[in-house]
């Protein structure tokens, strides 16, 4: 990694109309960096993501990509970008192979060249034995690969991901962050966008947290959650409706609790120790759970609210 | 830092790299396809010259002895060339409009490339027009067979035809774009296509429709392609038909400013 700056917003803003999607980010994307957008749905991620992806047009504030202008050099930025989408947008009437062939082309690469990165892509992906089916009835994680295969196709410098594992079963989630170490490894420059905390921990080197269109905190996934969590969380279920009533029970154990709909969350550097005074003071939970703090406690924390609802 | 950045990466690619690219996606879309096109291509001037030619045509003939001095089927078939044509530019220009920009979303994954708007909009006509050259050729050469033209001059029909399909795929692509369900379609299909088809001097000259119907026929690119198909098939091209083609090249000029205006509205926001 060195400090050559792939990304640089300042005062970044999008508007559609009345509405505010993006109200005046500032990021830093350094080249072979992993790059988070983590934040709920709603959040602006994906209209920064299409700003920097040079298919958007800023509303407002400033934007480099490769030091490029995307208002004015949008081709030259796209030719040296690629981009998976929130939603696969693969013509699922054609083969797996035409896909890549066909898009190979848009980048104005060669018959020749764009058969020759296909046949490793494919194998990247490992999709090689379903080069010449159609793609409609693959599976969710293949079509995935396939997208990222394609994005892959002008083997650019750095890759756009909105959302890569939204709606993929665990097993095809961890194939796809397998694949994507890999490329990360390769020096390819990966920019994310999730609502998932686990993939934010898995994938970023640094990330943003964003709510409402605006950039809450920022840096690495461990240093955020040494500045706003504590070490450990006790997790408390009561049998009650609202977990609100119970929280006076608990009250000055840990550093800090917060109410959620259907537990309660203590912050404490030690979980057992916490959950012993608990128990010392005659509560009686349903059940009772001791973990780490992740990201998800971050954003808890600043916004009060979680990240997926 | 940005300056040494910035001059890296591919050359920009040409115009014609750019279109090219583009066709290449409906020419192997096509290629999937082509069986059942070509047998439809094939059977439709085959009903349509059977059917309307000979069997309406000889009650015609035997009742008022032709059109104008011309047998019914020399009258009805050009004419046809140009409403194939029309449909064939409303079968592109509708619903696989709407998928790509909808459904598969597969302009949005070309203008994740270098490819511009223009060059999307551009090489998407470019396939319809190749499609049209094609679907025109093959009806004229069939319906050739069958007897249904008098004169050679009716390979100009090709060309008028492609004028005729592109006057309406043109402007239908800017319309499709601003659409949000396919309901919009009904309406173009009862009030425009429909009307269009029997009052475009298709089946019986637009001098029988009553006067204040016939200048709707005159601003309406199916009566201009009809006419000019007709005059190519009889061998009597004249003045009149620069007029004709010049109204179908000033539906397909405002239509590209129309349909890049809405492709640029919906796709790049």
């Amino acid at each position: 990694m060195n400090d050559e700056l792939l990304v640089r917003a300042r005062g970044l803003r999008k508007e559609f109309g009345d509405f505010t999607a993006v109200d005046g980010i500032d990021v830093d994307v350094r080249r072979g960096e992993a790059f988070g957008f983590l934040g709920p749905n709603g959040a602006g991620k994906s209209s920064s993501m299409r700003m920097i992806g040079a298919v958007s047009p800023v509303s407002g504030g400033e934007l480099r990509v490769f030091g490029l202008d995307p208002a004015t050099d949008g081709a030259s930025i796209r030719a040296r970008l690629g981009v998976v989408p929130q939603t696969d947008n693969l013509d699922e009437e054609l083969t797996v192979e035409e896909n890549l062939r066909v898009y190979g082309r848009y980048f104005g690469l060669s018959g020749a060249v764009v058969a020759e990165r296909a046949r490793e892509l494919l194998d990247f992906a490992q999709l090689t034995e379903r080069a010449t089916d159609r793609v409609e009835p693959l599976s969710g994680g293949m079509k995935r690969r396939l997208t990222i295969a394609r994005s892959l196709i002008n083997n650019p410098e750095a890759l756009l991901l909105d959302e890569p594992t939204t709606g993929l079963d665990p097993q095809a989630r961890h194939i796809l962050w397998d694949r994507l170490f890999r490329l990360k490894r390769a020096g390819v420059t990966l920019i994310i966008t999730t609502h998932y905390m686990d993939e934010a921990e898995q994938l970023c080197d640094r990330l943003v947290v964003m709510d409402k269109g605006r950039i809450v905190a920022e840096g690495s996934p461990r240093a955020l959650i040494d500045e706003h969590s504590t070490r450990e969380v006790l997790e408390l279920r009561f049998d009650v409706d609202d977990h609100l009533g119970s929280a006076g029970d608990v009250d000055g154990i840990g550093q800090r609790v917060e109410v959620l709909p259907d537990r309660l969350l203590i912050y404490t550097d030690d979980g057992d120790v916490a959950l012993d005074e608990v128990t010392a003071r005659g509560v009686r939970p349903m059940s009772s759970l001791v973990r780490r703090s992740t990201l998800e406690d971050v954003f808890l924390h600043l916004t009060g609210r979680t990240l997926v609802d | 830092m940005g300056a040494t950045m910035a001059t890296r990466g591919p050359a920009p690619m040409t115009v014609g790299t750019r279109l090219r690219a583009v066709v290449a996606f409906y020419a192997v879309v096509y290629r999937r396809v082509w069986r059942g096109s070509v047998i439809g291509r094939f059977l439709n001037p085959l009903l349509v010259v059977l059917s309307i030619g000979f069997g309406l045509g000889s009650l015609v003939d035997h009742s008022s002895g032709g059109v104008g001095g011309h047998d019914y089927l020399h009258f009805v078939v050009p004419a046809i060339i140009a409403t194939q044509a029309m449909s064939v530019a409303l079968g592109e220009s509708t619903y696989q409009v709407m998928g790509y920009i909808m459904w598969n979303k597969m302009y949005l994954a070309m203008l994740a490339t270098p490819l511009s708007v223009t060059d999307v909009l551009a090489g998407h006509l470019l396939a319809v027009a190749l499609h049209l050259v094609f679907a025109s050729v093959l009806f004229v050469g069939v319906a050739a067979c069958l007897g249904a033209f008098t004169s050679w001059w009716v390979i100009l029909a090709v060309p008028a035809a492609v004028l005729t399909g592109l006057a309406f795929a043109i402007p239908i692509f800017g319309y499709t774009a601003r659409l949000e369900t396919d309901t919009g379609f009904n309406v173009l299909f009862r009030f425009v296509v429909t009307p269009l088809m029997l009052f475009s001097g298709t089946f019986f000259p637009v001098d029988q429709l009553s006067p204040f119907l016939r200048p709707i026929a005159w601003v309406t690119p199916l009566w201009h392609g009809v006419e000019l198909c007709r005059d190519a098939a009889y061998g009597q091209v004249h003045g009149a038909d620069l007029v004709h083609a010049g109204a179908l090249l000033l539906f397909i000029g405002l239509g590209w400013v129309w349909a890049r205006w809405s492709f640029t509205r919906r796709l790049v926001v």
